[in-house]
């Protein structure tokens, strides 16, 4: 119990989307694998989530998103973390992501992918293994 | 590992490395000591208020409300929202920022979740450690949000200059408010819901139960070292609604209030002496844990008095004072 490192994902909501069973399903998977999550609720911004995660400090972000507003949102909250000098931060997605769409996003960094009917250990390992420290 | 260019990061005011000291410190009890002990000379500024209140009392959204009048006085906050960590998985949720989203990109406050890692009593073990680094930040006031708390999770009034108390109506009846544990240490009752029938109730409720406390808290000679603080002190109660701001104007003179009494009448001296009292107990039982399990796990003469205690011609009790000998401490 001296060292006591525990991995700490911070799951988000960016944008107007108001479905989160999807996030609170995958916060409490992690949770179970032992994980410390973050949920910080619906409707996040950017600009909300760079600072959370400045200030909370996670080894992981799980963005959920379903609202077909990933290619604007994303690459804004890449670039902000960038600009906040954040780049130890594995961050992943998941919800509707069309097959098109994923080139463009892992362009801006984002992995994972995972779309409906992923099994929950998949994107569990996927944090474990992804983590860049 | 050096944490110095942090340190001094922190000294700056940088958020990023007051983030990063509260990840090692929280993983780190090693590393922890090194931090404070380069960062301790600077601490002290800053007010502790302590939040405590069952599971679903409302204080993630008192303290949201109360956060939004102190960043109108241009206070820098520090909040830490202890949640509870799952003793089965070890994982948890910790969901107390949702109540709090209008002050993300807020720049002068800071807020911090952390699990309690299966530490008893309402925090977890690195929260005075974090409390100590929001100090150093610059914070004017640190609150400190417990786990959602039963009726004995008392240790927040070992870390807080002032303690409140969210209470609301409807939630258990006057047998529960004359038991010990959380009442006791409570400088600020808040009857949180205002709005729900049965809010008077609980405000009366709680009076009777300060009546029949009265007589010894105000008999000095009875008051035990630990309960100095609450000493000559009667904790007022006072009904708000967290939603709507109604009556938070006389809660930040409550504190107020408290505050000065602490000063005026040197209990603040008291108090600082019981946190430190109590804070290096603290670390002490930790470093003697470790010490005794590192030597229940290499001494040889431990498994002899196992044998001896399972035939009898030794107890449990008398085991225990041998290994107090072998570990030298007597």
């Amino acid at each position: 119990m001296v060292n006591q490192r525990k991995i700490k994902v911070l799951v988000c909501k960016p944008g107007l989307d108001g479905h989160d069973r999807g996030a609170k399903v995958l916060a409490r998977a992690l949770r179970d694998a032992g994980m410390e999550v973050i949920y910080t609720g619906l409707h996040q911004t950017p600009d909300d989530i760079v600072q959370t995660v400045i200030q909370e400090d996670p080894d992981a972000i799980m963005l959920s998103m379903l609202s077909g507003a990933h290619n604007a949102l994303c690459p804004v909250i890449m670039e902000k973390l960038k600009e906040n000098g954040i780049d130890d931060v594995l961050v992943g997605i998941g919800g509707i992501i069309p097959d098109e769409d994923k080139t463009f996003l892992e362009k801006h960094g984002l992995k994972g992918f995972y779309g409906p009917g992923t099994e929950l250990k998949t994107i569990v390992e996927f944090v474990k293994n992804n983590l860049k420290r | 590992m050096s944490y110095s260019n942090l340190i001094d990061k922190l000294l700056k005011g940088d958020t990023r490395a007051a983030a990063r000291l509260i990840t090692v410190v929280e993983n780190d009890i090693i590393a922890a000591e090194d931090i404070i002990n380069s960062i301790y000379k600077y601490t002290g500024k800053a007010y502790i208020l302590g939040i405590t209140g069952s599971p679903g009392s409302g204080k993630s959204t008192f303290i949201s409300t109360l956060t939004k009048i102190f960043v109108e006085q241009d206070k820098k906050i520090g909040i830490i929202c202890v949640d509870p960590t799952s003793p089965l998985t070890g994982g948890a949720i910790l969901g107390d920022r949702i109540r709090m989203k209008e002050h993300f990109t807020l720049n002068n406050v800071f807020i911090r979740s952390m699990a309690n890692r299966g530490q008893l009593g309402g925090l977890a073990r690195a929260t005075e450690d974090i409390i100590k680094i929001l100090d150093v930040y610059g914070c004017d006031i640190i609150i400190v949000e417990t786990v959602g708390v039963g009726q004995s999770e008392v240790d927040i009034f070992k870390s807080a200059q002032t303690v409140v108390v969210l209470l609301v109506p409807g939630l258990g009846d006057d047998i529960q408010a004359i038991k010990a544990g959380i009442m006791e240490i409570t400088d600020i009752f808040i009857v949180n819901k205002m709005d729900l029938a049965g809010a008077d109730r609980k405000v009366s409720e709680i009076m009777q139960m300060l009546e029949l406390d009265m007589n010894y808290k105000y008999d000095s000679n009875n008051v035990m070292n630990d309960y100095a603080k609450i000493k000559r002190w009667s904790p007022p109660i006072l009904k708000v609604n967290s939603k709507t701001g109604e009556n938070f104007e006389d809660f930040i003179k409550l504190i107020e209030k408290h505050r000065i009494f602490l000063e005026e009448t040197g209990i603040i001296s008291d108090y600082q002496k019981n946190r430190i009292r109590n804070e290096t107990i603290q670390i002490l039982k930790h470093k003697l844990t470790k010490k005794v399990e590192a030597l229940l796990s290499s001494n040889s003469q431990i498994e002899e008095y196992i044998k001896l205690v399972m035939d009898k011609s030794l107890d449990p009790y008398s085991m225990a004072n041998l290994i107090v000998k072998l570990l030298g401490m007597e």
